[in-house]
């Protein structure tokens, strides 16, 4: 099937917004090539379960679509229109699958080379789109906090060295009340910005008590999700015929139900849950990655406003002779590998905010928990260099949004 | 700061390969290779081409600048830096223009063509291989290619199924993972974190049929009882280290002429910790020194043997949106597909540095006409810095 022939009876099986929003763009649809519908249509067939932002970027994609005239539709799309799909593809069920089709469809352009042609078209339409936005005042400047080295007691490396020149690094940091000054400050801009999700605190361990105005998600609290989805995918591998990518495509039709959630929590969150375990590599195994990973999807999913995470020691990796030993026993944690895995993820978090509107007005803070050191990054602190002024974690907030 | 990425694609490519080659000549003090003018140094009579070695290491799977040849990098590759570096030749800008999905990459390189088979099947190579080609032309018995890989899908990267090429005519492989889990079978050890068959995904392991004649092989051919095999295994702490254990016995038991060793340890990087991935770099570079000392103490390769180094590709840069930085190789950016190639040993031109772009699929023709075979249905080119 072609876009052309969408009906909307095509749109049967999608969630009720979804479908409502489907069948109102019909038209605008059907005049859009295949190699790009099935990118759009991934996106709105999970709208009933999108974050707010997300909604509205749908909304505005689609309503900027439907305002081009056809010489503007065949300017807009003319490289997507020039990819070639395969005929596997083109009768693909890519209006009910369509991220199973964009999987399937990368991995033709990389079979076929036409990969580049396709990421410049994908940038090419994203340019365009960024030029129609409205800048949308927000009063309130983003924030971003990493708090890393939960445990550890000394370290000798070089901290922060991927975020040291972009801000000043300060070595006499109190750390007296240290996680709970970072936290109060996250609430108090949470009571004064009420949107929802807006505000967020993430934990590699369990959460420490904050304010339920705050969205939270925490390492701990998920290991039940974790566990039933891991008995299902080691399920479903032992089935004949179970290959990647059909694990995949089984794993992106669960729902939170299917791995033991609770059917009484918000689904929004609950679907955002599920997907950091179905769709974050390694994020089942390592709690570095998986807040590494959730700050990463919050920042490009919900465009935090604040985001406070926490690292915890993950647990060890078992070298090959210990496995061979047969030593079993409790998983033991890797306090200073897992440092290390947070301060790249802090790295990660402060580029992933920068890629949100805003960037310029936005500040950031790492911090080695416990101990004295920090770096702080916004549009008033000194980049590149060092300070050891007394200082504690309440002023630095103040100091990277001034 | 604003993050943007606003390089073109050839502009970042030049840009990484140059910082690599400033780096080398700063701290290894190397030179360019412009200013070497003597005659190619492989130019060898056929009696020495006859004792020719080669031994290729595909340091994998995919390491960046940043953590490697970059000066931010360069505590995690002290050997190859201080030791290899300056006994080499190194190509700075080495192109992997195809899909980079290991056992395809690897596949691509052992061919010479970008393959475009499906990386998680267990299909033979779509072109002959270069273990074909050698064998074919050189008249050289299977014991005289071999291949060491990491994991069940590599267990057909030896050999084509192409007409005149194929089936029984390629390299032997061997897949050292894959015989330590069929020597602890049955024993009471958690060997599933180990065994999984690959980073890219953890969780599903291509099924092989046999394994009786695999264990009779080790004992006939590596001169390896299973028990010295298993008990052995137990000091090393890395699938990597198993191979490299493999790969010194083949060397001793053997002596292939065409030694291929694909190395996959830093792979780990896919579970998105950053210390597992730095921690699998500094080993594989440890790993890759000792070789190339087992090479010039082995009696049969020492004198006689280049050895190549280069990864398979590298992984995506910190900056794409498209991507989650070193986790991943799946954007296809600058920093995903630009590389670089280490060769040393025999003919080498030691301490020299090559800017010239080449690509990975160039080793195949130029170790063909340093070994003297012809690579007809490879694409790629010579590399005329080498032969």
């Amino acid at each position: 099937m072609l876009p052309r022939d969408l009906k909307a009876e095509s749109f049967a099986s999608y969630p009720p917004e979804a479908r409502r929003i489907a069948i109102d763009h019909l038209e605008t649809l059907r005049r859009l090539p295949l190699s790009f519908v099935p990118s759009l249509l991934r996106e709105l067939i999970d709208y009933d379960y999108k974050f707010p932002v997300e909604r509205s970027t749908i909304e505005k994609e689609i309503s900027a679509l439907k305002s081009l005239k056809d010489d503007e539709v065949h300017e807009w799309f003319t490289e997507f229109a020039a990819i070639s799909l395969s005929s596997s593809l083109t009768t693909f069920s890519w209006v009910d699958l369509p991220a199973q089709f964009v999987e399937q469809e990368a991995a033709y352009l990389w079979s076929t080379h036409q990969l580049d042609s396709f990421r410049k078209a994908a940038k090419d339409y994203g340019d365009r789109l960024e030029r129609l936005k409205e800048p949308e005042p927000n009063d309130l400047r983003r924030l971003g906090i990493a708090v890393v080295g939960r445990d550890v007691s000394t370290y000798d490396g070089l901290l922060f060295k991927n975020l040291r020149k972009h801000g000043t690094y300060f070595t006499s940091v109190s750390p007296q009340n240290g996680l709970k000054s970072l936290l109060a400050a996250v609430e108090k801009r949470a009571e004064a910005d009420q949107a929802r999700y807006a505000h967020w605190y993430v934990d590699g361990g369990s959460p420490v008590a904050h304010s339920d105005r705050i969205t939270s998600v925490a390492y701990d609290a998920l290991a039940p999700v974790r566990n039933s989805l891991l008995k299902r995918m080691q399920a479903e591998i032992s089935r004949p015929g179970m290959g990647p990518e059909e694990l995949r495509t089984v794993l992106a039709r669960l729902n939170p139900a299917d791995v033991g959630m609770e059917g009484n929590m918000d689904p929004v969150l609950s679907r955002f849950q599920l997907k950091l375990f179905t769709e974050g590599s390694g994020t089942q195994i390592y709690s570095t990655t998986f807040v590494q990973w959730t700050s990463r999807e919050i920042l490009r999913r919900a465009q935090a406003r604040t985001l406070l995470v926490r690292y915890a020691p993950r647990q060890r990796q078992r070298p090959l002779n210990e496995l061979l030993a047969g030593e079993h026993g409790e998983a033991e944690l890797d306090p200073s590998g897992s440092l290390i895995d947070a301060e790249m993820g802090a790295y990660y978090h402060w580029i992933n905010q920068q890629r949100l509107p805003g960037s310029e007005g936005s500040g950031f803070i790492a911090w080695f928990e416990g101990h004295n050191q920090a770096v702080a990054i916004g549009p008033s602190m000194p980049r590149g260099t060092e300070s050891n002024s007394a200082i504690d974690l309440e002023r630095l907030v103040s100091l990277v949004l001034a | 700061m604003k993050v943007n990425h606003s390089f073109s694609h050839s502009e970042a490519a030049c840009l990484v390969s140059r910082t690599r080659r400033e780096f080398l000549r700063d701290a290894a003090g190397l030179v360019a290779g412009g200013a070497v003018l003597q005659a190619s140094p492989f130019a060898r009579g056929e009696s020495v081409r006859k004792k020719r070695k080669v031994v290729v290491v595909t340091f994998g799977g995919g390491a960046r600048d940043q953590e490697t040849f970059a000066p931010e990098g360069q505590e995690n590759i002290p050997h190859m830096l201080s030791e290899m570096a300056p006994q080499s030749s190194f190509f700075t800008h080495v192109t992997n223009k195809g899909i980079l999905g290991h056992y395809v990459a690897t596949a691509s390189l052992a061919t010479g063509v970008y393959e475009t088979l499906n990386n998680f099947a267990s299909v033979a190579p779509e072109h002959p291989t270069i273990f074909e080609y050698f064998r074919k032309e050189l008249k050289r018995p299977s014991s005289d290619a071999w291949v060491v890989a990491p994991s069940n899908g590599f267990h057909r990267i030896g050999e084509s199924e192409v007409r005149g090429f194929g089936p029984g005519q390629g390299a032997r492989v061997i897949l050292p993972k894959r015989l330590l889990g069929l020597a602890s079978a049955g024993r009471d050890v958690d060997l599933e974190h180990l065994l999984h068959d690959n980073y890219e995904t953890p969780l599903y392991t291509p099924v092989l049929a046999g394994g009786e004649v695999e264990l009779h092989q080790m004992e006939t051919i590596l001169k390896l009882s299973v028990g010295d095999f298993a008990s052995h295994a137990r000091t090393l702490s890395s699938p990597d280290e198993l191979s490299l254990y493999i790969a010194k016995r083949l060397m001793r038991e053997e002596a292939p002429s065409l030694l291929w060793i694909t190395m996959h340890d830093i792979d780990v990087a896919h579970s998105g910790a950053f210390s597992l991935y730095i921690d699998g770099i500094r080993r594989t570079d440890r790993l890759c020194a000792e070789l190339w000392k087992t090479i010039q103490t082995e009696p049969e390769y020492a004198g006689n043997t280049t050895m190549f180094v280069l990864p398979d590709f590298g992984r995506d840069s910190d900056f794409d949106a498209g991507g989650n930085g070193f986790q991943h190789h799946r954007t296809g950016d600058a920093a995903s597909r630009t590389t670089w190639m280490m060769v040393l040993g025999a003919g080498a031109r030691q301490g020299v540095v090559y800017d010239t772009p080449v690509q990975s699929i160039d080793l195949v023709p130029s170790i063909g006409a340093m070994m003297g075979f012809s690579p007809s249905q490879s694409s790629g080119k010579l590399i005329r810095e080498l032969v």
